[in-house]
């Protein structure tokens, strides 16, 4: 992960950076439920002293109605980041363009990928969802609708458990993408959850579709948790979607063993716990 | 009232084109909605006629009641005559004592014939007056505390709240409207619009929003009613006309004097996936309530362009806005209870987006001129950048002011983030009021050069919404709505959600609420 920064290695700590390597300086703003006067600035202060932040500076105090005041605080962080120690969820998987994805579905499975999707629960917000299979894609990148070699079917919004399971099967789906976008109280969570719980009972042992998720409030390395295969989070492209199901569904060089699943990805998803 | 010069130079035959062609869009759609019924603009009837209330387990009155007069006689000649029948007939106190024996199926109904009924019909024609009377007495009584508190100057700000608890929302209602809120909407529960019945009584619990009943809308108004008082000037209620009860909500909206409903022609059908039919029988009614209630309906245009692309699909908002006002005027509504919607939604990367936007606002300004339109902020291209999300929402505000919006629903920088902070909506009515300060009566200066890149996108995109106008009357509204042309989504007459709910009119087919709304103010008191 060579930043074409410098030529020198990277360190393996670092600072954040205001106007000068290793000044430490940051940026917040908050809420206090105080009156402004001159004694909420000092409280403002001294909470940016206890997160760490010193010297800090409120450079902005407003009160916001009777009861309330907002800050804006500057300061310097004394933390360091431990670049050695940062854990993230790396793609398992390599990126493919629209025809690479064509081209390797056709080999491994001659036919199309079969692909559905849907809102579950109450969820009735379709952005992301839509962002990933609508033909007019995301900035500038094209949906999984207009993949080639994808059959998408895009269940919509508001879609129950049972109806999700129903279509999986009569539709033969190899995938079925889910989106929660909006939640309150873990029902993200809890709606998953039950989905691939249904899913497993529906299909015999190692036979169900593969199970995405994709959803801003979603922990990126929670798949095994629930239950599902690959958990997608803000920010996921469809090139990247499209590329994980073939990597998941379609393996290289059929002629040899006909691909069984991959188990690595999700040992990969697990890794952060270590 | 023709307060603007016209900017975009439109032409007036094109214009009046376009409202004929939405025009014979929407006929068959209407003819549709006047000869069919459904549950719940049969319950409508009933909560009207003051019918309330729900059994232990939460399922409302009148739906045992219209499920019952369903099983035995069908709704197709409505739930009125059979109903106040069997009121008359046997010994019920009222209808409540009358749901909660149909409950238990220990009364059947019929239909019955002459004298009786007559004798029905005119009960219930009384009883649905005495709800009507209701609501044109909040009409009144709105109209008097608007002259005594004043009525805030344009544009009205839109605030949203949504805690889940009712008890929660009054004190944040009150607060937001401190802060400068002309307009409070109460987002409903996520999945609300998907019950087929409305719950009952004041509730805690709910999901991204709170539950519409009438209990919390009383307890709203009324914490409103306290507000507006002290700060004089009169603060109006929004809450959503839509989902299957689109027709019982907006009877409980009248009865509890809401201000302004979120009611669009089509927003159940393509993001809900409810019946077209349904919800366009559903809607007429829904209207001819708000109609006489005096509620501005506010429409959901700005949603096509959250999942369609702002540039590509501007003109099917303009479609949308127009076949919204066939509809609207057709239910009665006037042009200032039209608050069609539209929405700064254009890919902020794109060159020359901010004049884009300055052309679509200005079009939908200039086509209804005397509309108090409903300017959305930016949803789709706010990315969780709060700085440059900022930024946005101050072109949008810049927009709103240019092209004179009536109401400027308020954009806050960590949309796509988390439901507002405190100092999310502090920050973005700084924003307004800075906006909308420096730029007071700019308008008056603002006139886009003849011919130029404003004018020419604004002819552009009308003549674009006069093509889809034609292409939707040669293949029919509901196939269109069927083919995917609004939104993206493809809703087919024959699917969705509430289908089962609907029934053609029989020929004897009566609804005393409806036949008073078409007589007018007829049966309004002394």
């Amino acid at each position: 992960m060579a930043k074409a920064k410098a030529a020198e290695p990277t360190p393996s700590i670092v600072r954040p950076y205001g106007d000068a390597t290793g000044d430490g300086m940051v940026q917040v703003s908050f809420t206090l439920p105080i009156p402004h006067h001159k004694k909420a600035e000092g409280a403002a202060l001294q909470l940016a002293n206890k997160m760490g932040l010193d010297p800090a500076l409120v450079v902005h105090a407003k009160p916001m109605g009777p009861d309330f005041t907002f800050f804006v605080v500057y300061g310097r962080a004394h933390h360091l980041v431990e670049l050695d120690k940062v854990q993230i969820v790396g793609r398992e998987f390599a990126l493919l363009s629209p025809k690479e994805v064509a081209t390797a579905v056709k080999k491994a499975l001659r036919r199309p990928l079969v692909v559905i999707s849907a809102c579950i629960g109450t969820d009735a917000h379709t952005v992301g969802i839509d962002a990933i299979l609508n033909i007019k894609g995301w900035a500038g990148e094209k949906g999984l609708e207009a993949y080639a070699e994808l059959e998408v079917h895009n269940l919509g919004a508001q879609v129950s458990v049972p109806d999700l399971v129903a279509s999986a099967h009569r539709l033969k789906a190899d995938a079925v993408l889910v989106s929660q976008v909006v939640t309150q109280r873990d029902s993200h969570i809890h709606n998953v959850t039950s989905m691939s719980a249904a899913f497993r009972e529906a299909y015999p042992a190692g036979q169900a579709p593969v199970l995405v998720v994709g959803g801003p409030r979603f922990d990126e390395a929670g798949a095994a948790a629930l239950g599902v295969d690959r958990v997608f989070v803000k920010g996921t492209t469809p090139g990247e979607v499209a590329s994980y199901l073939v990597h998941r569904l379609c393996p290289p060089q059929p002629s040899k063993s006909t691909g069984r699943k991959k188990t690595a990805p999700k040992s990969k998803a697990r890794g952060p716990r270590r | 009232m023709s307060r603007r010069r016209t900017k975009l130079e439109l032409d007036p035959v094109t214009v009046r084109k376009a409202r004929s062609l939405a025009k014979r869009a929407g006929r068959p759609i209407v003819k549709l909605a006047t000869t069919h019924t459904t549950v719940s603009v049969e319950r409508a009837v009933l909560r009207l006629a003051g019918l309330q209330g729900a059994d232990p387990d939460g399922e409302p009155w009148v739906n045992h009641l219209v499920d019952a007069v369903r099983r035995d006689v069908g709704i197709e000649n409505g739930v009125a005559i059979p109903v106040w029948n069997a009121l008359l007939s046997g010994n019920h106190v009222d209808l409540t004592a009358l749901a909660q024996k149909a409950a238990t199926g220990s009364v059947t109904f019929e239909l019955p014939k002459a004298r009786e009924h007559t004798r029905a019909r005119t009960a219930a024609r009384k009883a649905a007056t005495a709800g009507l009377r209701r609501i044109d007495q909040n009409r009144r009584e709105r109209d008097r505390l608007i002259r005594r508190l004043g009525d805030p100057p344009k544009p009205w700000i839109y605030l949203i709240v949504a805690t889940g608890d009712i008890y929660e929302d009054m004190p944040q209602a009150q607060a937001a409207a401190r802060e400068g809120a002309d307009i409070v909407a109460v987002i409903r529960s996520t999945g609300q619009s998907l019950l087929d019945f409305v719950p009952e009584g004041p509730t805690r619990e709910g999901y991204a929003g709170t539950y519409a009943t009438q209990e919390n809308f009383r307890l709203m108004r009324g914490a409103l009613d306290e507000v507006s008082a002290e700060l004089g000037r009169y603060v109006r209620l929004t809450n959503y006309a839509s989902g299957l009860c689109m027709p019982e909500i907006a009877t409980l909206a009248g009865l509890e004097r809401l201000d302004m409903m979120l009611n669009d022609s089509m927003y159940g059908i393509l993001f809900r996936d409810i019946n077209p039919i349904r919800t366009f029988v559903d809607q007429r009614f829904s209207r001819q309530i708000h109609a006489r209630a005096g509620i501005i309906i506010n429409t959901g245009e700005d949603n096509y362009l959250t999942t369609a692309d702002g540039i590509e699909a501007a003109h099917t908002v303009t479609v949308s806005q127009l076949l919204n006002e066939f509809f609207g005027k057709e239910a009665g509504l006037t042009d200032s209870q039209l608050g069609l919607g539209h929405a700064f939604e254009i890919n902020p990367t794109v060159p020359e987006s901010f004049r884009m936007e300055l052309a679509h606002a200005l079009l939908a300004r200039e086509l209804f001129p005397n509309a108090p339109l409903k300017w959305m902020p930016p949803t789709k291209h706010m990315t969780g950048d709060v700085f440059g999300g900022y930024l946005l929402n101050g072109f949008f505000n810049l927009v709103g002011s240019m092209t004179e919006q009536d109401i400027l629903l308020v954009g806050m920088l960590t949309e796509a983030v988390h439901t507002p902070w405190l100092s999310d909506r502090d920050l973005a009515l700084l924003n307004v009021r800075y906006v909308f300060n420096a730029t007071r009566g700019l308008s008056e200066d603002f006139l886009p050069a003849h011919d130029g890149f404003v004018v020419e996108r604004g002819r552009q995109v009308l003549g674009e919404a006069v093509e889809l106008l034609e292409a939707i009357c040669d293949d029919g509204l509901l196939n269109a709505i069927g083919d995917g042309t609004f939104g993206l989504m493809k809703r087919p007459a024959d699917a969705g959600r509430g289908l089962e709910g609907v029934a053609k009119h029989a020929a004897d087919y009566y609804n005393p609420a409806s036949d008073l709304m078409a007589e007018g103010f007829a049966g309004k008191g002394k």
